[in-house]
């Protein structure tokens, strides 16, 4: 049994520390929704979006209310768009449209998986539906698009790694009057997960049941504090309590997950024990690397800071949930965490220092803006950068760049709510584009092949 | 079901009067009690049974926030698995 202390504790999480529960997502099958032609397959996705997730917000408000725990954002991803449109992918767009029409209803803020599968090579059909992006990314609101190019077991897909550089840099000039938003909701990975519930890379993969309850938790305003507590202790001791606090969050997820897939017809699928930071002050995850010791977040030791936290917070979560997948640690995008955002405007943290951060966190380059003159092949190198890291150390990386068209270092872009404001970050500015033009694969590393 | 019911904010006469003649008139029985004072700071932690109450746990949540607006008070009523959940292995 709970104590009163215990009670206590748990309502000032949710009061002054932003426990929540950041994500409720559905993912749903759309394989049942395959027809002859685009018209008649986006009529049936539209119909079958519409219908499984009718429900989820009010489901959500009931638990919230329930449990008293804010959960923040309620979403759907789906099955890789480019697989249920590879008959026609040039009217993939439709689909796309379908989707983001089916995701207004009311409570739903984005739903992912315009989304295509080419970490080994890219089939004719995801050629044309890669090159789709960037004009759904503008007509559509909600929509999010992703992009895997390389995986540890199959190397990487340079054609793809060039293109993505090219689609990026569409997706933020067709959008510029927005500061390039169509970027900020598309992803490049390498080691893509099937059952992820955080956006934009969100999508429902094959080896997925029908219809999934995933669910994302967060609280690095609770791992701050708890580590305020103890602002003496050696790095041990450090660990331990960000694992304790990893395990009470992620217990709350572990319980609206369970209860939110009964209550949806669901199967759970899994809770992601992800810390998500927003904008809020008090919600960031730079200020725990801060408060761990690193006088600014970009400084010497801010790699050793974020792995001992990532790791913490994985050993304390897997305990915590019966089922955990996702990305699972922490997450460092710069526009959605008011540090990242203070460090980048004062110059002391960098884009290498971030690519070296995401050696040892859950993502990769998120959420950064840089000059809008960046050759798509500079945009194309940095994500083959990144699924390196990813290829060689077995683990997911990302990027989500945005090219600030017209914009130059010490602007800054501004996409308001949860995705924040950036500043745009210099880039390295020598030529890249001919290694990027070999094209071919970067193939798959020794230690993969374990069969 | 059962729900925890804490109470917080300034101390002030008949704090417990009104909660409880409120919970009475929802159907909503009390178990157990819990109650201390920190300097001027009142906190109440109530373990309530809601077989009875004809309301739903999220609906009744929210009237009981907006009663304790009315009295100066900041109140929540959760289900008790959220602490069960957060705090036992």
């Amino acid at each position: 049994m709970f104590s009163n202390k215990d009670v206590l504790d748990t309502i000032a999480m949710v009061e002054k520390e932003h426990l929540d529960i950041r994500t409720i997502t559905m993912g749903i099958s759309l394989l049942s929704c395959v027809r002859d032609s685009a018209e008649e397959t986006a009529r049936k996705v539209y119909d079958l979006v519409c219908r499984k997730a009718e429900n989820i917000v009010k489901t959500a408000s009931d638990l919230s209310g329930e449990y008293g725990i804010p959960i923040v954002n309620k979403r759907v991803s789906v099955t890789p768009v480019s697989i249920i449109t590879a008959a026609f992918p040039e009217k993939a767009p439709l689909v796309g449209k379908a989707l983001d029409e089916a995701a207004a209803t009311p409570g739903i803020d984005f739903l992912g998986g315009y989304s295509a599968l080419v970490h080994k090579a890219t089939a004719d059909y995801e050629r044309i539906f890669i090159r789709t992006i960037p004009e759904v990314l503008a007509s559509t609101k909600r929509l999010c698009a992703s992009v895997n190019v390389g995986s540890s077991k199959s190397g990487i897909n340079m054609e793809a790694v060039k293109m993505l550089g090219e689609v990026f840099k569409e997706a933020a000039t067709l959008t510029k009057e927005q500061d390039g938003i169509g970027a900020a909701k598309l992803v490049a990975f390498c080691n893509a997960v099937e059952d992820n519930p955080f956006m934009a890379g969100a999508f429902h993969g094959v080896g997925e049941g029908d219809t999934v309850v995933n669910v994302g938790v967060s609280g690095p305003g609770v791992v701050k504090h708890a580590l305020e507590q103890i602002p003496n202790a050696d790095l041990t001791e450090a660990a331990e309590m960000i694992k304790r606090t990893a395990f009470k969050i992620t217990r709350a997820g572990q319980l609206v997950a369970k209860e939110a897939a009964k209550r949806l017809n669901a199967q759970f699928g899994i809770v992601d024990l992800s810390l998500a930071p927003t904008p809020a002050i008090g919600d960031s995850v730079a200020a725990i690397l801060e408060e761990l010791g690193v006088e600014t977040v970009g400084g010497h030791g801010t790699t050793a800071a974020l792995a001992l936290l990532n790791d913490a917070v994985k050993k304390g979560g897997v305990m915590a949930s019966s089922r955990v997948g996702g990305l699972s640690g922490a997450f460092i995008p710069v526009s959605e965490d008011i540090g990242m955002i203070r460090a980048a405007e004062a110059g002391k943290i960098t884009l290498d220092k971030l690519e070296a951060m995401t050696c040892v966190c859950s993502v990769g380059l998120d959420m950064i803006a840089i000059p809008g003159d960046t050759p798509a092949t500079t945009i194309a190198a940095m994500i083959a950068d990144e699924a390196a890291i990813g290829m060689i150390n077995n683990k997911t990386t990302a990027v989500r760049i945005i090219p600030a068209i017209g914009k130059k270092v010490g602007d800054q872009v501004n996409f308001g709510g949860l995705l924040g404001r950036a500043p745009i970050m210099p880039v390295h500015e020598c030529d890249s584009s001919r290694l990027i033009h070999r094209g071919g694969s970067i193939p798959a590393p020794i230690h993969s092949f374990k069969n | 079901m059962r729900a925890v019911v804490t109470v917080t904010g300034k101390d002030n006469k008949g704090i417990i009067a009104k909660v409880s003649a409120f919970l009475a008139e929802k159907g909503v029985n009390i178990e157990d009690i819990s109650q201390t004072i920190m300097g001027k700071y009142f906190a109440m932690i109530m373990v309530v049974d809601l077989s009875e109450s004809k309301e739903e746990l999220s609906a009744l949540a929210q009237e009981c926030s907006e009663m304790g607006k009315k009295i100066g008070m900041t109140i929540y009523m959760q289900h008790e698995d959220i602490f069960n959940a957060m705090h036992t292995v």
